[in-house]
């Protein structure tokens, strides 16, 4: 019984386009084993039972004069194969419920990250240190629509992926913003529903450093498919000093908060974010597709009404699909955003000219008179 | 049949307290007989997660991020709610325990999370949970992380008269 | 008032000219006619929603549709072809054979046969209208997990929630007629265990339909509850959880995929002994079966939730019932094989579908075996893996069951033999393009895509591409069958009432004209 999960666990490492990855974390290997023990049982009971049939098909043509017995029961035989197909669930409980126990390990981690799924991308947070970051898809829109060739990783790759130290544990805890996201790394076999209002522990070690690449499994939305995870594990070190960078760049991020900008700096920004966060539903030329997602470009919001503008960013319009920007973004990348779309397409010669600053933003969340 | 259908919703929710299923005891609690007459104490790590669902625009966030806590003892984890808008709002923290079948052994004497909290505009506060982790927490686990959301139930909630003071 | 016994054909009663025959029938013949025709309509407009999808998936890149229609297209075909397809065939199927199975003149509720009937087309016709209002049609699965489908979903979720209640009920009081006629019309000598299995099949189905439409009709009305009166059954912010919806929707989910599978057990039953010319193997344990699945089925719903995280006992106890179930269906599949041992088997087209029933249908079993395994799932669930299981025991399962029973009943029907050199073509054409259609999933959900995507990375795009070819064909095969069909009614060789060699002893159908008459047994027969 061994050898051939030993023999099939050897010529299936490869990444294989026909089956599940073996993994890098012992979990992931105990349960590609299972996976293959399991599929070769149902390959064994198969052959027999198929062979049997095929056999009865070939043997008992009626054209080849075979006359029909008349038996139709055997009491010894409907027992006999009743437990011994018994006997073969018991065969494949016994691995499964082992490798569940071991994949079930509430121990305490040593890193712990908290994972929200929202519509659509994920945020991570390293509970310890403080410190988060959102990643996005990173796929251009021209690969998706076919304007330009696709990459090797396309639909695979984020902005920011989550970097984890090698040889640790790590603990994640996974929540969801919306609706119900689902994290999935094959690499770890880790797999948990990201539910809004609940928390659901996940764990893993990985040994050796690499990128891992994993996707959205629940429905949640129009970019569904859109919203994968990337897992970079490196050394301790390495890992250190990404957070030591993260940290830093809160700080930094606090700063750019206050310093002045111009309008050039806000538009280069914000035409940057919106290539990547809103481009999707309101079109890079800015029309949308209304009436879901209304043009941009004309609109007399951007062009009239900062006020109505900034409140739209921060807090979404409710019962539509724009969601509140204000709470994952940055008052910078607001701020950029608004200016930019103020000022892009027709809207910079026909409208007011009015730009929104980073200042602007955080007096709206303080609700001092803009 | 219809009385049956109607009575399900307690009986969930009695259902749920009593097995701590899905982390979630919404009420205060304390340890049984048992659970005050055992003497070991263990050391495990106690993390607090704050999470704003939607589009929930005030700021929430814990004083600390983890303590290291003692079984048996009484512990305070102080948490700040800031209403930054121009109205009174009214929020919902929802909490939840990993893993769930700690949820148990999680008890909170006194928690925000027990009622609405109203915030006029402007307005910030700073709330307390105080817990105790029961001695009978099983070996196996060795941290329990406790997750809020606070949810925007400014609409939900009818007029002011109803509404929980703090 | 006239008599009860009347011995000869209504020649000058017979049923209503036109529309209002149609619509106003209270005969069980006209009414199986009428849900037959609907779902094989149903399954052309779920099909063509399948044709969409797999157009988009042919290459990697959005090329044809957009995702937000994409997951209307996903979402609709599963409802129609589960609710719309699936369901209503076998209830036709039932409509037309059980009366005549059991000796019963008609079903026992026949103007409840006809309410049960018409409630469908205008169900379906909501449910479909929902894809050209502004807002667009239910988008959020078949499955409609809380609360993409509560508070984000588009305002057409009440049309939707209003469309199921009418499709439960429709399934609620066709039930109640087909467990009524069963219990109380039975010619005499016709003990339970002496029924036909594909009366005992449906006798099965129709309790567990029962117990769970409720169940359904309960959750969309929680949904309708949360969604427009402020309640929060399925959100955290006033207590509530959207895994309760999980629960509940499941509760009703699985008991509802062997409502899909126990009445084509029943049918392939009859076939293969029909064509082996041997009765079939083990009939009691046949009949236990279906019940211990049926009865199994109620505690095994958190399978599909396995990832939401529940506590290791819970998943576990799932994983055991689960496994479970593989024992009585096995026991199933062995007693087939063991009908066809030493038999004498011909291969008309009603028999080539029931052999691929079995050989793909135990497929599926395998898969969805794998899936019962709690660790493992954690890398199948949401994946093609699960879309391939299912697509294995509904298509070659249920569907196959389905043909199967069109064609070995056909001849009965329409009192013409269809034409064999078509129908194996059907046959053949079908078995090849869904094996090319649904084997690959297997392989792209292990390697890692998951379901309900518009758009996936490139390593999965040449199964992607293989996979739609595949269901082109499929889906213009099925144009075949439709031509076969309106060619059976129209002409044919005559059919015997037997239709096929030694049929007669086999059931009370053969015993009738082919066409049977427009009330058949109106003068119980004995049975021995």
């Amino acid at each position: 019984m061994v050898m051939p999960v030993m023999f099939s666990s050897h010529v299936f490492s490869e990444d294989s386009d026909y089956n599940m990855k073996v993994g890098v974390t012992e979990v992931s290997q105990s349960i590609f084993e299972l996976h293959m023990l399991i599929f070769w049982i149902c390959v064994g009971i198969g052959v027999i039972v198929f062979s049997i049939m095929f056999w009865s098909l070939f043997k008992y043509r009626k054209s080849k004069g075979a006359v029909a017995a008349d038996f139709d029961d055997n009491f010894w035989l409907e027992i006999g194969w009743t437990v011994a197909a018994t006997l073969v669930l018991v065969w494949m409980a016994v691995p499964s419920t082992q490798v569940m126990v071991k994949a079930y390990d509430d121990a305490e981690g040593e890193i712990n990250i908290l994972i929200t799924g929202h519509q659509w991308k994920w945020h991570y947070e390293y509970l310890e240190d403080e410190v988060g970051f959102f990643s996005n898809l990173s796929t251009s829109q021209e690969q998706i629509n076919g304007e330009v060739p696709k990459g090797e990783f396309y639909l695979r790759e984020v902005d920011e992926p989550l970097v984890i130290p090698t040889n640790t544990r790590i603990r994640f805890l996974i929540t969801g913003n919306d609706v119900i996201h689902s994290w999935w790394v094959p690499d770890f076999a880790v797999k948990q529903d990201a539910i809004p209002g609940f928390i659901n522990t996940a764990w893993t070690n990985v040994p050796e450093p690499g990128i891992f690449r994993g996707a959205c499994t629940e429905l949640c939305g129009i970019k569904h498919a859109f919203m994968p995870v990337v897992v970079r594990a490196v050394e301790r070190e390495e890992f250190d000093a990404f957070i030591a960078t993260k940290v830093a760049l809160a700080e930094e991020e606090r700063m750019l908060t206050s310093k002045v900008w111009t309008k050039e700096e806000l538009m280069e920004r914000g035409e940057g974010f919106y290539a990547t966060n809103c481009s999707a539903c309101h079109q890079i030329n800015g029309k949308g597709i209304p009436p879901v997602f209304p043009a941009l470009d004309g609109s007399q919001i951007a062009m009239f009404d900062s006020k109505r503008h900034i409140e739209i960013l921060m807090e979404g319009v409710q019962g539509s699909a724009m969601a509140a920007f204000g709470d994952s973004y940055s008052e910078v990348d607001i701020a950029s955003v608004i200016t930019y779309t103020r000022q892009a397409w027709s809207n910079g010669e026909n409208g007011d000219g009015v730009i929104v600053t980073p200042q602007d933003i955080v007096a709206y969340k303080n609700r001092i008179d803009l | 049949m219809f009385a049956f259908g109607w009575l399900l919703v307690p009986m969930y929710d009695v259902f749920c307290e009593i097995t701590g299923l899905n982390g979630k005891v919404t009420g205060p609690s304390s340890l049984s007989k048992e659970s005050l007459a055992i003497t070991e104490q263990r050391e495990l790590l106690v993390q607090f997660m704050t999470h704003n669902n939607e589009s929930m625009p005030w700021k929430f966030d814990s004083e600390k991020s983890q303590m290291r806590v003692i079984t048996g003892n009484q512990y305070e984890a102080n948490f700040v709610f800031y209403n930054p808008t121009n109205n009174e709002m009214v929020g919902q923290v929802i909490p939840s325990v990993s893993p769930g079948r700690g949820a148990e052994y999680f008890h909170k004497t006194e928690c925000f999370c027990f009622e609405r909290q109203v915030l006029a505009a402007g307005e910030s506060i700073e709330l307390p949970v105080r817990f105790i982790v029961d001695p009978a927490l099983p070996k196996e686990i060795g941290s329990l992380s406790l997750g809020y959301t606070l949810f925007d139930i400014t609409d939900r909630v009818q007029p002011k008269e109803e509404l929980a003071k703090l | 008032m006239s008599t009860v016994v009347e011995t000869h054909d209504h020649g000058h009663h017979g049923p209503a000219k036109g529309l209002s025959r149609w619509l106003f029938t209270t005969n069980h013949k006209d009414i199986g006619t009428l849900y037959l025709w609907f779902s094989f309509i149903m399954l052309f407009i779920g099909g063509a929603m399948a044709m969409v999808i797999r157009a988009e998936l042919f290459q990697p890149g959005l090329q044809i549709v957009q995702p937000e229609f994409f997951n209307q297209m996903t979402t609709n075909h599963g409802l129609i072809m589960v609710f719309g397809v699936i369901m209503p065939a076998f209830v036709g199927l039932a409509n037309w054979m059980l009366p005549m199975q059991i000796g019963a003149p008609d079903m026992a509720l026949p103007r409840l046969n006809n309410l049960s009937f018409w409630l469908l087309p205008m169900a379906f016709g909501i449910l479909l209208s929902t894809l050209f209002m502004p807002e667009g049609g239910p988008n959020f699965g078949w499955t409609f997990y809380a609360p993409l489908s509560t508070t984000y979903a588009p305002n057409t979720v009440n049309f939707f929630i209003f469309s199921v209640h009418v499709m439960g009920v429709s399934s609620i009081l066709g039930s109640i007629n087909i467990i009524t006629t069963i219990f109380n019309m039975r010619a005499p000598g016709m003990t339970l265990m002496k029924m036909p299995l594909f009366v005992w099949s449906w006798l099965i189905t129709a309790y567990l339909l029962i117990a769970v439409m409720p169940v359904l009709a309960g959750v969309v009305t929680m949904m309708l509850m949360d969604i427009n009166f402020g309640t929060s059954f399925f959100n955290a912010a006033g207590g509530g959880d959207p895994v309760l919806f999980q629960h509940v929707f499941w509760f009703f989910g699985h008991p509802e995929v062997y409502i899909m599978i126990l009445p084509a057990f029943g049918i392939v039953s009859h076939i293969i002994e029909t064509f082996s010319r041997k009765p079939i193997f083990g009939y009691s344990s046949m009949v236990y079966a279906m019940a211990s699945i049926a009865i199994l089925s109620f505690v095994v719903w958190a399978h599909h939730m396995f990832t939401v995280g529940m506590p290791l006992a819970g998943e576990l106890f799932f994983m055991y019932s689960t496994m479970l179930i593989a024992i009585p269906t096995g026991v199933k599949v062995f007693n087939w094989v063991a009908t066809m041992f030493r038999g004498s088997i011909t291969f008309e087209t009603p028999m080539l579908f029931s052999i691929a029933f079995v050989a793909l249908f135990t497929i599926g079993g395998f898969s969805g075996l794998m899936l019962a395994i709690v660790p493992a799932d954690f890398q199948y669930h949401d994946t093609y893996f699960v879309v391939a299981h299912f697509h294995y025991v509904l298509v070659p399962g249920a569907l196959f069951g389905i043909i199967a029973g069109a064609y070995y009943w056909l001849p009965k029907w329409t009192g013409n033999m269809y034409d064999e050199t078509l129908g194996k073509l059907h046959f053949w054409l079908t078995f090849i393009s869904v094996n090319v259609t649904f084997f690959p999933m297997h392989f792209v959900g292990l390697a890692g895509m998951p379901r309900r995507y518009p758009d996936y990375a490139l390593q999965f795009a040449d199964f992607n591409a293989l996979i739609s070819v595949g269901a082109f064909m499929f889906g213009l095969t099925q144009l075949l069958f439709l031509f076969i069909v309106i060619k059976t009614i129209r002409s044919g060789k005559q059919a015997k009432p037997e239709v096929w060699e030694g049929a007669g002893e086999l059931g009370l159908e053969w015993t009738l004209s082919s066409p049977p008459p427009y009330h058949s047994f109106t003068v119980q027969p004995q049975v021995k």
